[in-house]
Parts: structure tokens; sequence; C-alpha cells
């Protein structure tokens, strides 16, 4: 199957991307996410100043059939959140790098940042998930 | 748990790259490339094929085949006319639900029962353990392939297939020996999805080829492939009961609201029948109701209702609803506060969604 997997964003073994601005990060689902939940109708996301944790919960996308947590890529604070999504989640599925992001954050320890996988990686590793 | 079984459909759904789960131990595409909205569309505008091979049947046949049939049925089968067919819950003496089933009658002695594939084998031990007299009881299921072909299309392409005026046969009829592309089969018009369709059952071996000739004249007619997501979701737009959800052990059919199948006061005694009266007498704690989100959230199997913060039930089947573009749910509540409430409020996570309590069926068809 070909995921639209793109540069300039880090990749969580979760299937989050994330990428770095200054000390923020804005984070989403990667298209390999979105493909496998399928039509996503709900989003849930955390209210600005939420402390989030390294691979916790913190938000709930869900689709036609599945609920997902998306886990925070990173330590650190919510300072936006993707409102539109709470009318149009399916944005999600159609442009899920760009209109689709879902929240920004303040990171604690921009080094998390270095743990992530970049797009060769991320690569290899979609494939072996695919394989499972 | 041994591994999963593939039904003669399995190498289809890989081509037609369908995505493979393991449900109730068969491999089946829960959806297919065009996704499960669209499929939902698909069933109530075009049509779609499913593969509902993992369904059992059990044949029923022998003198005292009807009598044991009222025996275990809470529906009355003497009003059941040869090439008819009548769906009816099975029940156990406390009026807990063994399965809903649907029982065809071929003539007075020889009836094909469809069973959920989950219940299978407990049905027919349950059958097995309730039998008595002239009666030859045997579990087909390995032995037959289904394909359901459901939506506004289904007639136009199954009749390219047979000589069979298919515009004859009502709703709820069947026939049990049709030429189908050169494949013997069973055809009734029946469903899970709330369309008009076809169900057409073959043995194993004309599998390939029904699927093959009902794929190839439905291309004219936009025929696409729907998987278990879809039928959930069709099954709950029309609100239909799902063993498991709606009904249970735990579960009576009065409960779900299923009293035109349940024949109390039919002549021969049947498993549940005191208990179902006396329920009937005594009233419920727990009813179905439709629900419709007034708030965006889905609604989903298990989540509690609440009633000015108290809780009344929970929801037994929920999703959004493609066809209605709405969030719904079957939910069993407390009629004391439901029968008053216009709103109550669904639990999902750590939050309350106000949702409104509407009349069943979500979803009919215009005839």
């Amino acid at each position: 199957m070909g995921y639209n997997i793109i540069d300039g964003v880090k990749y969580t073994k979760k299937h989050e991307w994330a990428r770095q601005e200054g000390n923020e990060a804005v984070v989403g689902l990667s298209d390999y996410a979105q493909d496998k939940l399928g039509e996503i109708v709900f989003v849930e996301l955390p209210d600005v100043g939420t402390e989030v944790e390294a691979g916790k919960g913190s938000a709930v996308i869900e689709s036609v059939k599945a609920v997902a947590d998306l886990y925070a890529p990173a330590d650190g604070t919510i300072t936006e959140v993707n409102e539109a999504l709470l009318d149009q989640p399916e944005v999600i599925n159609s442009d899920p790098y760009g209109e689709g992001w879902v929240y920004k954050m303040e990171l604690k320890d921009e080094s998390q940042m270095d743990e992530l996988m970049d797009k060769p990686a991320y690569e290899k590793f979609v494939v072996e998930e695919d394989e499972k | 748990m041994s591994e999963a079984k593939k039904t003669p459909f399995y190498e289809k759904h890989v081509a037609l790259e369908g995505k493979i789960v393991d449900y109730s131990g068969w491999f089946l595409p829960v959806q297919y490339s065009r996704g499960l909205v669209e499929e939902v569309h698909d069933t109530r505008k075009r049509a779609t094929i499913f593969d509902v091979s993992h369904m059992g049947e059990v044949s029923v046949e022998g003198k005292d085949a009807e009598t044991f049939l009222q025996k275990i049925l809470v529906n009355d089968i003497s009003r059941l006319k040869d090439n008819a067919i009548m769906y009816s819950p099975v029940c156990y003496p406390d009026g807990g639900v063994v399965d809903d089933i649907l029982i065809y009658r071929i003539s007075g002695d020889n009836f094909f029962l469809v069973v959920n594939a989950a219940n299978t084998d407990k049905d027919y031990a349950w059958f097995q353990e309730n039998v008595f007299g002239d009666v030859k009881l045997q579990n087909l299921s390995p032995e037959y392939a289904q394909v359901a072909l459901q939506g506004p299309n289904s007639e136009a392409i199954l009749q390219q297939l047979t000589d069979t005026p298919l515009g004859e046969m009502k709703n709820y009829h069947f026939l049990p020996s049709v030429n189908v592309a050169g494949v013997d089969c069973i055809v009734s018009r029946t469903g899970y999805t709330g369309e008009d369709g076809f169900e057409v059952y073959c043995k194993n071996d004309g599998a390939s080829k029904l699927w093959d000739a009902v794929w190839e004249a439905g291309q004219k007619y936009e025929l696409n492939p729907a998987g278990l997501g879809s039928r959930d979701v069709l099954r709950l737009e029309a609100s239909m009961p799902l063993y498991g959800h709606e009904l249970s052990k735990e579960l009576t059919p009065l409960q779900a609201r299923l009293d035109r199948f349940v024949a109390l006061d039919k002549e021969v005694e049947f498993n549940g029948q005191a208990a179902l009266k006396k329920q009937k007498a005594d009233g419920m704690d727990r009813m179905l109701y439709g629900l419709e989100m007034l708030e965006r959230g889905v609604p989903r199997e298990g989540y509690p209702v609440k009633s000015g913060g108290q809780e009344i039930g929970w929801v037994s089947s929920g999703s959004f609803s493609p066809t209605l573009d709405k969030f719904i749910a079957m939910a069993f509540l407390d009629p004391e506060f439901a029968d008053q409430a216009e709103e109550v409020e669904l639990m999902i996570r750590t939050r309350s969604y106000r949702a409104k309590i509407t009349k069943l069926p979500f979803y009919r068809r215009k005839k």
C-alpha cells in the first residue's frame, strides 16, 4: 500500500507526526493512521494549557468503527488546538499533514524530538507494521 | 482459539483489497477500498454484495419438525406457508435469548434455519437438547456459502443470471432450488440492511462461480462489494437487532420490542412462554429506545445513559449514520424515565452529551 510519508516532520511509533517550529511542535495523525482508521467523524481536543506527556493520550480521534487515542509525541503544554476539526473532522482524512493538524504544543525538552523517526525510518516502520 | 476459517470467497476479498479481520472465527472483510461510508451509500442507492457465508444453516426434517419448531420458537410457525420465511427469536425457559433466526419452510416437514455465525454451535446443541419425536437435525453450515445482494439494483442484477422471474418473489419468500448462472441455489428475498435484496445460498463448490457471475452481472448496475462494517451500520439504521447487542441471554425479545415476533398466545407451549407472559404483565425495567445525538459525539456500545444525573441504561449499538448524517444509537433504558424524557445524557468517556429519544426505525426505505 502506498502511504504519503512526507519530509520535514518527525513520526512516532503510534503514527502521529510532529513538526517543530521553534520551541513548539505542530502535531497530527499520519496518512497511515488516517487510512487505518477510515472515515473520521469525531475529534475530542484537549484544552489549551493542558500539560501532555510523551506517549500518553492527548486527544481522541474517532472513525465510524473505531476510537483512537492521539498520543503526545513529547512532553509539553498545549498552546493551540485546531477547532475547525470539531465540525469537519474528515479533514484529517483528506489532508492529514496540512489542514488536518490537531494541536500545537510547547516543547518542554526539544531534544525529545530527536528520538522520533524521520521519513526513511518511518517508511521502514510502516512496512513492518503492515507485515504484522 | 483455533485459526479463523476462510469462506469460499476469501480470495475474492483479497483481490478486491478488502481489509480482512477475524469475525467470530471467520476471516471476513470489514470494509473494502471505497470505505464504510461509501459502502452504506452504495447499498442504499445502487447495490452491494456481501459475503455472509459465516452464517449457520440447520436443516430440520421429519413428521414432528413443525411441532418441534413450535416448541423452541417464540413466533408461531403454524402460520408459515411453503416458500415463505419467518423471523423468530429462540428463547431459554427464562425468556433470555439463545439466538434470533430465520425459518424457511420448504414443506410441512422440511425446514431450513439460518442462524447467527457466532451462535451456530450453541444453537445446534440447544436444538439437539430439545428435540423429540420424528425429527432429523443436520448442521449444514460447513457445506453452504452465502452471498447477500442488497440495494435497489439487486433484482436487475440477479435477474440476468436466472430464468426464474424474481419480480414475482415477495419479501420474506424464497425458492429452494434456483439455477443462478448454472449453480443450484436457494434464493430468498431477505437481507439485513433495510433495502430490497436477495440472499443466495449455494454449496461451497459452486461458490466461486456464483460470486463471479453476480460480480460480472453487477458491473453495469454499479455493484460494489461491502463488508461487515457497513453491514452493521446499515442494520442499525434500519434498527434491526443484533445478537449480543439487542438480544442476549440476559435480554428478552420483549425488552427489544420484538412483540410482533412473540406469539405469547400460541396454542402450543414454547420455551420462554410463561416467563415472557409474566414479563409482559409485570413490565420491564429496561426497554429498547432510539437515540439521536444533539451534540456531535459517537455513541458506542456500553456507554451509560443518564437522566438528571441518574443512570437509566446503556447503549447497545451506536454509530455515525451516513444515510441520515446523524449520530444514532439504540439503547436499553428504564421506561419510567425514558417515557417521560425527551432528552437524555449520554456519557462518552468523561463528558456527557445531549441526546434525544426518537422512534425506531431510524431509517425506512421508501417503497
